[in-house]
């Protein structure tokens, strides 16, 4: 078991773990993996780089599932702006959102102008209905919502009518009015369709739910993932919050120092981010605190496969 | 929605408990002193009632369409529908029930129910409703001002509902069957609370479930 403490030395253990995971999984390959790199503009946080593009992307976003749904308390929306703000001057990227997720756009789009349209933004958007042809016009409503020029990554969320919206979200971004097409799934749900339309689509990323506990895509997902260069967003890293209610129950155990963990959210979060083909996570959170402990699973030492392994049993153990 | 079996409540909720409070919060501050004025006229009209009087339940009828029309459109489409895609169906609910509680005003065969228990359970209801509800936040640690009150939002206003369908009798297959809609709503909406409050993980989502089974009980007793 080991782990280090600098991205350059991160991006070898990786490395090093990768090869042993495709030999394992006899994916077989070897090439065009996204090494961890920093961040323009930061010094210490790790980043992934999508495979597609190449371009570094950090590995831990920002989701906003119940967290930004505040209604019109302007109360709420400012609070949130904070935690939006904290993210940024974290060195964060990835917000993640969806037409499901209730106010959750506005509140972003409040942060957003709150904070004027921050550059290093990633916004990454969701399509959300079964009626194929008000794709569009909910793509525009999200749009508007947001304040953005454009969406950076536009996902077919929990692949409803993933037929009829992936040609569309194609043609966008061809005609570069997005940059990236994706589809999502969460708690496990659709797995064999979702594996079907990572071998036949030309998708960028993919969304899917892991954590210490809910390991199903190990096995197929996340190496298929790799074999066809594209780029994971983990989802519900926390069972939305649920593993971490269960876990403070509990003392940090002692390896989570040689990972420079300052508690259970940096384990469980590192234990996604270290993963091989895990481009980034994305908890949710209303609080600062929360979003720069959060950001911190993005900076110092990772744990290699030995490590995560018993990471993860000793968390089934608890 | 695909694999709908495979979704828990927990699944559906969509917003924060504390998301959920601050509602009653900027409702409050937005609508005070109608508070004070709604608890008001509910006592008022209750000590009506207290006579048996058949022209009271019709106006107590009629007072409740109103406060049902109001809090489907001030509390469940203004504040509830931007953090919960369910309640603008929720808001129709509460439109019906204030219609169907219009049309209850004008019937002409509107009694007091004889049936003791059925009086004793709408009182306990309708004043728990009135002076108890509001109550829950202070008891439950939250702030006054997330108080709900009677006529201005959900709960309360279902549960006084409940107390007053259990004092009206009717005689004409029309009316009964405008009573059964009514309490099919009525139990609904308390259903559907209890769901969302115990989903959030508040032990007060026990409240309207009791009171629907309260009144439940009591209405199948003495049929």
């Amino acid at each position: 078991m080991s782990a280090v403490n600098d991205p350059e030395r991160v991006g070898q253990t990786m490395h090093l773990s990768r090869r042993r995971w495709l030999a394992a999984s006899a994916v077989g390959l070897a090439a065009g993996w996204p090494w961890p790199t920093q961040a323009a503009g930061t010094t210490d946080v790790i980043t992934r780089r999508i495979p597609g593009s190449g371009e570094a992307l950090p590995v831990v976003g920002l989701g906003s599932w119940i967290t930004f749904n505040v209604g019109n308390d302007p109360r709420a929306r400012d609070a949130c702006a904070e935690v939006v703000r904290a993210f940024f001057a974290s060195g964060g990227r990835m917000i993640d959102s969806s037409p499901m997720y209730g106010s959750s756009q506005p509140t972003i789009g409040h942060a957003l102008a709150r904070l004027g349209q921050p550059s290093a933004l990633f916004s990454a958007e969701k399509v959300w209905t079964g009626r194929a042809a008000s794709g569009p016009a909910q793509i525009e409503q999200s749009r508007a919502f947001w304040g953005v020029e454009r969406f950076d990554l536009m996902q077919v969320h929990n692949l409803v009518a993933w037929q009829e919206h992936l040609p569309r979200l194609f043609e966008m971004k061809a005609t570069g009015r997005l940059r990236y097409v994706g589809v999502t799934t969460s708690d496990g749900r659709r797995h064999a369709e979702i594996e079907r339309v990572m071998r036949t689509q030309p998708i960028d990323f993919v969304q899917i739910t892991y954590n210490l506990l809910d390991r199903e895509v190990e096995r197929r997902l996340l190496p298929l993932a790799l074999e066809r260069g594209i780029a994971v967003i983990v989802n519900r890293p926390f069972r939305e919050g649920a593993l971490l209610d269960a876990l403070e129950r509990h003392r940090v155990p002692g390896w989570a120092t040689e990972i420079d963990c300052d508690g259970w959210a940096q384990v469980a979060l590192k234990f996604i981010v270290s993963h091989p083909a895990v481009t980034c996570a994305i908890p949710a959170t209303s609080r600062v605190d929360h979003v720069r402990q959060n950001m911190g699973a993005a900076r110092g030492r990772m744990p290699d496969a030995a490590l995560r392994e018993r990471m993860a049993a000793d968390v089934a153990a608890l | 929605m695909s694999e709908w079996w495979t979704y828990r409540p927990s699944d559906l909720l969509m917003f924060a408990p504390r998301t959920y409070w601050r509602l009653f919060e900027l409702h409050n501050e937005a609508w005070w002193p109608l508070q004070a004025l709604a608890v008001l006229v509910g006592l008022a009209w209750a000590a009506w009632v207290w006579r048996r009087s058949a022209v009271a339940l019709r106006a107590g009828a009629a007072a409740l369409a109103v406060a049902s029309i109001f809090v489907g459109w001030s509390f469940l489409l203004q504040r509830y529908a931007p953090i919960n895609w369910a309640a603008p169906g929720l808001a129709i609910g509460f439109f019906v029930q204030g219609t169907g509680l219009a049309a209850l005003a004008t019937r002409s065969d509107l009694r007091y129910t004889p049936s003791a228990l059925r009086s004793r359970i709408g009182w306990l209801l309708f004043g728990w409703a009135l002076l108890g509800q509001p109550l829950l936040a202070p008891v439950s640690g939250r702030a006054w001002m997330q108080a709900e009150v009677f006529a201005l939002t959900p709960d309360p206003t279902a549960i006084a509902t409940l107390g007053m369908l259990l004092w009206c009798q009717v005689q004409s297959p029309v009316s009964g069957r405008l009573l059964e809609l009514l309490w099919a709503l009525t139990l609904l909406q308390c259903t559907i609370s209890a769901a969302t409050l115990l989903t959030m993980g508040s032990l007060q989502g026990g409240v309207p479930m009791a009171a629907a089974l309260a009144a439940v009980i009591a209405a199948l007793a003495k049929r």
